[in-house]
């Protein structure tokens, strides 16, 4: 193997880090892009600019604010520790979380553009074939907005890869559990003689990044032809 | 059996208030100019938008009645919608379009998916996208979905509007056939006068969100606001008749109207077949005697009813046939010289070579 056992369990570990925070954020991030285009309610601007707000706090903001809230004696932290026995602090389920509130204006924007351009027209057809709501959706909407759920996931598990302040302010930088990619590569380079590791680590986050943008192209490229566009 | 609607909906300036009733099975024809509501009340029809009052009965099953806070969701009305954009869905093969609708019918069937494809002739394109498709194609698969979720009737929103002329008769004998063998009541959204004729048993004309006049056909053919709509050339009576029987010599097809009867040419017909006849008021030429000496084959003997102005300098003669109104045009200066005037008796001619019968 070209990768040294550092490198190799800092790939390994931000692999299953982004995993988890996409399929986390995933179901939340339909649910409220469904909810942000076709509901009507009072305190949907609020609703839509607080789902935005990761994209500009400052990522160690966004840590911080889960570290009282998510944190040991932080209200929810402490609730889940007692009643489910998960443990976020410190631990690669809380960088999953971390990165997925991060990356989650990224997904849940994706998915409103597609289901924007959902035809209603089709909706309303299914619903005169006898399709009740849930029908529709698993049927008919959820396919057709599939191209941008799909464009979504893939944004969000690259922005997961690259996480760094949310992550390191959340749940530190401890090697095997936290220390994902880019961590590993700010460690490496706080390391004397590091110099070598650092370069090697920015080559892997480079090949996963055009990796990751590659298979969202071919994709799209699919799912256009089976659509006919 | 009826179908009875009423719906009264404003939005902006326009104003929806629709009411009407149709004995099913039977098509009606929701006839009028773009614009003038037709799509917005099928869609109160099928549910799909609101009315501020109103109510939907079809046989004994009430679908809407604003009065008595029923109102069923589109899904449940089992009101099949052929729209005029087709709507298939892009994701799905035809085969798959198809079986959707099917998979959803609330009732036993009672077309099921080989009679529906047999009937539309969708075979060859059960195994395409949709987008593969030509227009008419499209409309003949969203025929064959809406059937398959085993409506009890059938809305159709111009579903030929999209096509051009040598499309829309690829579809146009498939509606007939759907007519005569299913007996699913249907509601045709049309401006096309010709889709109409060929398709629809009764007629309601609508003006500006109103319906303002509705019947049967032949009855509403006459009415004036449908004459202003249709133009002049198109104006004429439609009547219904019996196929007497076919003269070997002449080959020409004996058909009893009213106390008339008409010969005309149509391929092979049995006696006892019905069969629609459109008598246009520019083709007639009225006679006060028994006309002799003429190449014209059919002389239908009336009483005038009434003349109404019409255009460029000529009237329009109502001519009753025998409990049927027919339509003539006349110039003004012949009705004053032949004395054409109410309760004359008077002989209307046509042209066998001006009557295009068709099958009912």
């Amino acid at each position: 193997m070209w990768l040294s056992a550092n490198e190799s369990e800092a790939l390994a570990l931000s692999l299953s880090v982004a995993t988890r925070s996409v399929l986390l954020s995933l179901p939340f991030a339909l649910l409220l892009a469904w909810v942000l285009t076709r509901k009507q309610f009072h305190g949907r601007t609020v609703l839509d600019a607080f789902v935005h707000l990761p994209l500009v706090l400052p990522p160690v903001v966004v840590g911080y604010i889960l570290l009282l809230l998510f944190g040991a004696r932080g209200p929810i932290g402490s609730w889940l520790d007692r009643v489910f026995g998960i443990e976020l602090i410190f631990t690669r389920n809380g960088a999953a979380l971390a990165t997925a509130v991060m990356s989650f204006p990224l997904m849940v924007r994706a998915m409103r553009i597609s289901l924007e351009n959902v035809d209603r027209g089709l909706e309303d057809a299914a619903r005169t074939l006898g399709a009740g709501a849930f029908d529709r959706f698993a049927t008919i909407t959820l396919p057709l907005m599939l191209p941008g759920v799909l464009a979504g996931a893939i944004t969000a598990f690259s922005a997961a890869l690259g996480e760094f302040g949310a992550v390191i302010t959340f749940v530190s930088n401890i090697p095997g559990e936290t220390r994902t990619l880019p961590l590993a590569l700010y460690t490496a380079l706080q390391t004397p003689g590091g110099d070598t590791e650092a370069a090697r680590l920015a080559i892997i986050s480079c090949v996963l990044g055009l990796g990751g943008l590659l298979l969202s192209e071919w994709f799209a490229r699919r799912v256009r032809r089976m659509l006919g566009r | 059996m009826m179908l009875k609607v009423a719906a009264k909906k404003h939005r902006g300036v326009f104003a929806l208030d629709a009411n009407f009733e149709l004995p099913t099975p039977g098509v009606v024809a929701l006839f009028g100019r773009s614009g003038c509501g037709k799509t917005t009340l099928v869609n109160v029809i099928a549910g799909l938008l609101a009315a501020e009052s109103g109510q939907v009965v079809l046989d004994d099953a009430v679908l809407l009645d604003t009065g008595r806070n029923i109102v069923v969701p589109p899904e449940k009305r089992r009101i099949g919608y052929v729209f005029q954009d087709a709507r298939l869905f892009p994701h799905l093969k035809v085969a798959a379009n198809l079986r959707y609708a099917f998979k959803r019918a609330a009732v036993a069937p009672f077309v099921g998916l080989d009679r529906v494809v047999d009937l539309l002739d969708l075979g060859p394109l059960m195994a395409r996208q949709t987008h593969e498709l030509s227009g008419g194609e499209r409309q003949r698969v969203a025929i064959g979905r809406a059937l398959l979720s085993q409506p009890s009737l059938l809305l159709l929103d111009e579903p030929l509007a999209s096509l051009d002329a040598s499309r829309r008769e690829e579809v146009l004998p498939y509606l007939e056939s759907l007519r005569d063998e299913l007996a699913v009541p249907m509601v045709y959204v049309s401006h096309n006068f010709d889709e109409v004729l060929r398709l629809a048993t009764h007629l309601v004309l609508m003006e500006s969100g109103k319906t303002i006049a509705q019947g049967d056909l032949g009855e509403m053919s006459l009415h004036p606001r449908v004459r202003a709509i249709i133009g002049a050339d198109a104006v004429g009576a439609i009547v219904d008749g019996t196929v007497l029987g076919t003269d070997s010599s002449s080959g020409l097809t004996r058909v009893q109207v009213a106390s008339s009867v008409l010969r005309v040419h149509c391929g092979e017909v049995v006696p006892g077949a019905r069969l629609r006849v459109q008598l246009l008021a520019r083709d007639l030429i009225v006679a006060t005697e028994a006309p002799r000496h003429l190449s014209v084959r059919n002389y239908l003997k009336g009483v005038v009813m009434s003349i109404a102005d019409d255009v460029e300098d000529s009237d329009l003669i109502a001519i009753d046939i025998g409990g049927v109104l027919i339509m003539a045009r006349v110039t003004k200066a012949a009705t004053s010289e032949l004395g054409l005037a109410p309760g004359k008796a008077v002989w209307a001619l046509v042209k066998t070579a001006s009557l295009r019968p068709r099958a009912i």
